[in-house]
């Protein structure tokens, strides 16, 4: 009996008791409105944002962004992960401060930009396409020195040239983590554009949630918060699914 | 083989390895000289509006200023304050909600897809809920860090759990250990590793969280002070209390990986 009950279904059952319980706190005066959206009012804030607010196109606009960061921090990424593959000293050089941007929180550097380029969408594009270039970088060199010797070999016995070497062996064989780096860039623009959206309120989704909030359109804000938890959860769950079909077992 | 042939074969990669690192430190020193020369040239260029790209020489002043006043360090204190008190609170809800997800089959299954959507969406997104709930205040930034240190750590915990030897969960249970028990005694002790991990990606994100939230809105903390430089235009200040915002995030980075590294290789075997 145990066994046949789905973790999605009970999930969902414990996700609807969830919202009776905020649906109860709210109507029964114990939790203010102000602080918690009755998730009645949550739903209908969803039709509302999509008439009202621009919230699909919100969603392209940051989609967009996001997407055109992404293309350029792997254009970058690629390239520069190779060199450092090919050039060791070059590589074992910077390893260790590209590590260290990895770690650091570059999403800082925002108010830089918007001193440098100012409050528009090129300010968005460019601190998502550095997030998400680092990631890129770094799986690529390791990806490509983790290619088996044998399959090196292989090429230089049948006298590949440097170009049928890269494409015929190394790349082919270091895709799954250049994938990985790619997915992780995806994913860090993402985060990070939105994020600056809000903080900057300019931009797509997190612009929404900022000037829900400034409203103090609590329902509307909830719901488009919910909204950006689903688009995040939907791009990871897409990239990680690719990245399962692209990686051996 | 003679003798002194074989020392010159042992001794020719250790003279391989060192002139590599000397060709590696030369690269980095030249790296670093021509960046400085770059941003030189650039910040006199009048390619960008006039103190967008201050000189180093400004910058390093403003850095020298900011390190001798004890402003600095009272919004570092706040700072440090709500990163530390954000973790903290993260890890005592990250940990045991970790074990228990991870222990418990079916309970992992069914919160996965809710802990990994929330996990993905850029915590800062939460502010106007935790502002709403918690006030404007320092709780707001703890709130913010805490939320989000919780998903790393929960999730590095967790997946620790399933890599819990059962030969370890078999002798807890022929013990008869109560469930703390099986907490304190077996799974703490197994689990020190992606704890520590968790740890070290909760601070990061934690960092983030709060210096974020303290830019947005707020009237103290390194964050606070950024935004201040910024809407003053005093770039120099901006450039220098960014620096030392991200030197202490990669020190203090650098300083988990070391610990968790250190601790590592103290476990006993049968643990790691």
């Amino acid at each position: 009996m145990r066994a046949t009950r789905s973790p999605a279904l009970v999930g969902l059952a414990a996700l609807a008791v969830l919202c009776l319980i905020a649906e109860a706190l709210v109507a029964g005066g114990m939790v203010s409105p102000l602080v918690l959206a009755r998730p009645s009012d949550v739903g209908p804030a969803i039709v509302k944002l999509i008439r009202e607010e621009g919230l699909i196109r919100a969603f392209f606009a940051t989609f967009a962004v996001t997407l055109a960061a992404g293309l350029t921090a792997t254009a970058i990424g690629i390239p520069a992960g190779f060199l450092l593959y090919r050039f060791e000293s070059f590589g074992r050089a910077y390893e260790s401060w590209f590590a260290a941007l990895f770690a650091a929180p570059l999403v800082l550097l925002y108010p830089l930009f918007l001193v440098i380029i100012g409050r528009n969408f090129m300010t968005i594009f460019v601190m998502g396409t550095i997030t998400g270039t680092i990631p890129i970088i770094l799986n690529t060199r390791v990806g490509l020195s983790s290619v088996p010797r044998p399959l090196i070999n292989v090429g230089v016995s049948f006298n590949c040239s440097g170009i049928q070497q890269f494409f015929k062996v190394l790349f082919p064989a270091a895709v799954p983590d250049i994938f990985t780096g790619i997915r992780l860039g995806l994913i860090y623009a993402l985060v990070n554009i939105i994020g600056i959206e809000f903080l900057i309120n300019f931009g797509g989704l997190g612009r929404v949630v900022s000037d829900l909030y400034d409203r103090f359109e609590i329902p509307g804000m909830y719901a488009a918060i919910g909204f950006i938890i689903l688009v995040s959860a939907s791009v990871f769950a897409v990239l990680a699914r690719i990245e399962k079909r692209i990686r051996p077992v | 083989m003679t003798a002194v042939e074989t020392k010159l074969a042992a001794a020719t990669p250790a003279m391989e390895e060192h002139g590599v690192e000397r060709r590696v430190l030369a690269i980095r020193l030249v790296t670093i000289l021509f960046l400085v020369v770059a941003w030189e040239a650039l910040s006199h260029s009048g390619l960008f509006y006039e103190g967008v790209l201050p000189s180093i020489v400004l910058i390093a002043s403003a850095l020298i200023d900011l390190l001798t006043d004890p402003v600095f360090y009272r919004h570092l204190a706040v700072s440090g304050t709500e990163i530390l008190a954000g973790l903290a609170i993260g890890a005592a809800l990250g940990v045991p909600l970790g074990i228990l997800f991870g222990s418990r089959r079916f309970l992992g299954r069914v919160v996965a897809p809710y802990v990994t959507a929330l996990a993905t969406t850029p915590k800062i997104v939460f502010l106007p809920i935790v502002m709403l709930a918690v006030g404007i205040g320092s709780e707001s930034k703890i709130a913010l860090g805490a939320l989000s240190a919780f998903f790393p750590i929960i999730l590095s915990t967790a997946a620790g759990v399933v890599h819990v030897r059962p030969v370890h969960l078999n002798v807890g249970r022929s013990f008869n250990l109560t469930g703390w028990q099986m907490v304190r005694k077996i799974y703490l002790p197994s689990l020190v590793q992606p704890i520590l991990t968790g740890l070290r990606l909760g601070l990061g994100v934690a960092i983030i969280g709060v210096l974020l939230g303290e830019i947005k809105l707020s009237s103290a903390g390194l964050g606070f002070l950024a935004g201040d430089f910024y809407s003053q235009y005093r770039i120099p200040y901006l450039y220098a209390v960014l620096i030392l915002i991200f030197a202490l995030a990669v020190a203090a980075n650098t300083l988990m990986g070391l610990i968790a590294r250190r601790v590592g290789s103290q476990a006993p075997d049968a643990l790691r």
